[in-house]
């Protein structure tokens, strides 16, 4: 038991006694209200200097043997962080927002932007130096600020990058080191760019603990069967990491390579997210060696249950900070209109029912970030996760849609014709509820 | 590095408010509700108990006495009496918003005190009980419009008019007033003064009858040739047009997040109780799986929570900006905006959840829906702080976003 809980719980009886003189009308009758004051103050004192003496026991302790880092609420970037921030936002206000409305036209990212993000480093900055890449250490911080920066020049893109991303992390977390040495050198290099991780089923009320793809074991080779959606750069990705059911083990992730016999890519387009380039996975029948399987056999244990389970959180944290970029975005680009567009003879954002709803979005963009920004801050805290990820999404789903649809309204007909991005953003913002998978910090 | 947990250093604190919460408060939450206008005495000792914590403790403040302005941080990021003071409140209004309200010296005009004062007038106000008086009759959320004069009569001021709705206002030892010097000169004019009870001139002329936070007294004040000494007026007497509301203004950044942080606690102790009840009907609350496979009750807890865990993240930015010299403004309204009206809506909730239960004075889910709703009107309604966020993200002035 928690060293502090028990000194409170000790100070709890203390206090309870104390209440009750206080109450006790004899007390009152008796005059005597200023000693049994002063008996509370001393009792109180005393309580508190040796509850206060037996934490710094307890914590000198415990903290001993752990990292100094985080131990204040802290809501600042490192240096690092906030260089790679300024770089990331220059990006997407110049290359992204100009380069979205094309993607989304033709259903498909650009090779031009897809060079030029592969020329900012994010993959080699990802991977770990001790694997081989950049980083001096990863930080699932880190990567939500790239994808919040990121979809706030479009969402789509965002994820068309992304995917390969959450591939390679999938990879650092999770896998053995022979997965590790054969796939991250070509990413890390920038030979390899396209790869994708394929979760979510194309089935109502998907859940991602319940796949419906299923992986059997046949000898040395697993047997996939099953559906992909809405799978990011699906038809250029040489590799995929597909979610499987393992029967009486559970959902696993396994590393199929695109050109294996049996599986089928097909385009998806969808309300948004056009410019990820989307495509539906068919697996007939695939058959794939066993050591395939991420993180190898010994992730048939329970290590391989932990690493879907957080993959799982990961996932949700990184579709929160889509939410969030793209919000800003919607924000930022909302507020110049309002104060630009006459009506009745003055700027609409003098009205407060237009007024109202630029502080609401400012308001429930700020909650998601609160939320996204701490179930991130926990991974890499090494804190459990998965109640703070499933708050953030649940918040987000319903956030991301209310501010998509008010960014609409708030350009009125402006907001509807496709001179403005604003329906890229309603139509993007609506996908975070439904995307609970394809993407991991 | 992004870490949105409540610091180690401030969770014996945490636990201890908690306690008093726990065995001080709950146990008369409802005998106060009931017996409205009696004074809790055990908050007498609680005072005590208080002071003697922060004494004993050897750390930050739980009460609204610690929040001065930072003074020169020495680098590095700092967890302090903002945030202390929001997570302390809430474990408090955890307990009961109403007698959280009415712990003496904790009162919202001492944070008035703390955020204007300059440092001989901090010194000579310590230990001083303080409610704040701003309402009048015709000014409540429009408070640039306030008509309580005060004039400079040799070393006294003299103060005239008449205040609404004054928390804690007649068991206070003082009342932080609101006044204007010139009422031609708009809200530069209007500057905070400490008049003690017992002031000739001054008189409670009415205690409000109310539907939540009973266990705190809710004054009307009035002030015919009231006069105190000069130095009683907090801050700068000079008038600053362009400085605008500034100085007296600068109080709700501070007043802000705390009530957010009641409206934090309240809520949290709504929905641990919904939880509990509804625990024993076979709901239970898991964090996976699609929300719309989940039974109705548990997807709304769930929802609930994470309204909750938004609003309480956005009080601790607003406290962690004012910690460490960062203006809040903006942050602290949304703040105060969102966690207000989540509790309230939590409230309401957590009571239809629970039905007759729920509804039934046998539990306190009823009462913290009553007291729930003051959270969302206080220190400046919803509206108001509507009002505040959009101009601040249109840029707008108050002459242009009326």
């Amino acid at each position: 038991m928690d060293g502090e809980k028990i000194i409170s719980e000790v100070m709890g009886g203390g206090l309870r006694v104390l209440n009750r003189i206080a109450d006790s009308p004899l007390v009152e009758r008796l005059g005597l209200e200023d000693r049994a004051q002063k008996l509370v103050y001393e009792g109180a004192k005393r309580a508190a200097e040796t509850a206060a003496k037996a934490a710094k026991r307890f914590r000198t302790k415990r903290t001993s043997d752990r990292p100094r880092s985080a131990t204040k609420f802290d809501l600042s970037l490192s240096e690092e962080q906030q260089l790679m921030r300024d770089t990331l936002r220059r990006f997407a206000d110049d290359v992204m927002q100009p380069a979205a409305r094309e993607a989304d036209d033709r259903s498909a990212p650009t090779d031009d932007f897809l060079d030029a993000f592969s020329d900012l480093g994010a993959i080699p900055m990802a991977v770990p130096e001790a694997l081989g890449g950049a980083a001096e250490k990863v930080s699932a911080v880190s990567q939500m600020l790239i994808a919040e920066d990121l979809a706030r020049g479009d969402m789509g893109l965002a994820y068309a990058v992304l995917s390969p991303l959450s591939f390679v992390n999938a990879l650092v977390h999770w896998g053995d080191d022979d997965q590790r040495a054969s796939l991250l050198p070509s990413f890390v290099e920038g030979e390899t760019t396209a790869a994708a991780v394929a979760v979510v089923e194309p089935q109502p009320l998907f859940d991602p603990s319940a796949l419906r793809t299923t992986a059997t074991k046949h000898g040395s080779h697993y047997v996939l069967r099953g559906e992909k959606s809405l799978v990011a750069v699906a038809d250029r990705a040489q590799w995929l990491l597909v979610a499987a059911e393992v029967p009486k083990i559970g959902p696993r992730f396994f590393v199929v390579e695109r050109d294996a016999a049996g599986v089928e890519v097909i385009d998806e387009p969808a309300m948004g997210l056009r410019s990820a380039g989307l495509g539906r996975v068919t697996l007939d029948k695939v058959r794939v060696t066993d050591d395939t399987l991420l993180g190898g056999e010994a992730a048939l244990g329970v290590a391989g249950k932990a690493a879907y389970d957080d993959a799982v959180d990961r996932a949700r944290v990184a579709w929160g900070a889509m939410a969030v970029g793209t919000s800003q975005a919607l924000l930022d680009y909302a507020i110049p209109y309002c104060n630009d567009r006459i009506a009745f003879g003055e700027p609409i954002s003098h009205r407060q029912a237009v007024a109202f709803m630029i502080a609401d979005i400012g308001i429930e963009l700020e909650s998601m970030r609160m939320l996204v920004y701490r179930a991130a801050g926990r991974l890499d805290a090494g804190l459990p996760c998965q109640r703070e990820a499933y708050l953030a999404r649940t918040l987000c789903s319903e956030k991301a849609m209310q501010i998509g649809t008010n960014g609409v309204q708030l350009l009125g007909g402006a907001g509807f014709i496709k001179d403005h991005p604003m329906e890229i953003w309603y139509r993007q913002l609506r996908s975070i509820a439904v995307m609970d998978g394809n993407l991991l910090l | 590095m992004i870490y949105l947990e409540v610091p180690k250093h401030l969770r014996l604190l945490v636990d201890q408010a908690h306690q008093v919460a726990k065995h001080v408060f709950r146990p008369i939450s409802r005998k106060y509700d009931r017996a409205e206008h009696d004074y809790p005495k055990e908050l007498d000792m609680l005072a005590a108990l208080m002071d003697g914590l922060s004494a004993g403790g050897g750390q930050q403040d739980a009460g609204v006495g610690g929040l001065r302005p930072d003074e020169g941080s020495t680098g590095g990021v700092r967890n302090g009496a903002n945030m202390s003071t929001c997570l302390g409140l809430t474990e408090l209004c955890w307990g009961d918003v109403g007698l959280a309200l009415s712990i003496p010296r904790q009162g919202l005009g001492n944070a008035a005190i703390t955020a204007v004062a300059d440092p001989e007038q901090r010194k000579r106000f310590e230990g001083v009980w303080a409610a704040m008086a701003i309402t009048e009759p015709g000014a409540g959320s429009d408070s640039a419009n306030i008509q309580t004069t005060a004039r400079l009569d040799g070393d006294e001021w003299v103060l005239n008019g008449e205040k609404i709705y004054v928390t804690a206002g007649s068991r206070a030892d003082s009342v932080v007033v609101w006044a204007t010097l010139d009422r031609n000169l708009g809200r530069a004019a209007i500057k905070s003064f400490v008049v003690p009870h017992g002031t000739p001139g001054m008189e409670v002329v009415r205690l409000d009858k109310k539907m939540g936070i009973r266990a705190s007294d809710t004054a009307s004040i009035s002030l015919i040739d009231c006069r105190i000494p000069k130095e009683n007026l907090l801050g700068t007497a000079d008038i600053d047009t362009k400085a605008g509301f500034g100085g007296v203004m600068q109080t709700f950044d501070n007043t802000r997040p705390i009530v957010a942080a009641m409206a934090v606690g309240l809520a949290r102790a709504a929905l641990e109780q919904a939880r509990t009840l509804l625990g024993r009907e076979g709901i239970k609350v898991r964090y996976h799986g699609p929300l719309f496979t989940k039974s109705a009750a548990e997807a709304e807890l769930i929802r609930m929570e994470a309204e909750w865990e938004a609003s309480r993240l956005l009080m601790l930015k607003a406290a962690w900006l004012a910690d460490n010299g960062i203006p809040n403004s903006t942050e602290a309204s949304m703040s105060k905006a969102k966690a207000a009206r989540v509790a309230n809506q939590i409230t309401l909730r957590c009571v239809e959840l629970c039905g007759g239960l729920g509804y039934s004075e046998v539990e306190l889910l009823e009462k913290w829906a009553r007291d729930s709703k003051i959270l969302d009107i206080f220190e400046g309604t919803q509206q108001i702080q509507l009002l505040i966020i959009a101009r601040r993200l249109l840029g707008k002035r108050s002459s242009e976003l009326r």
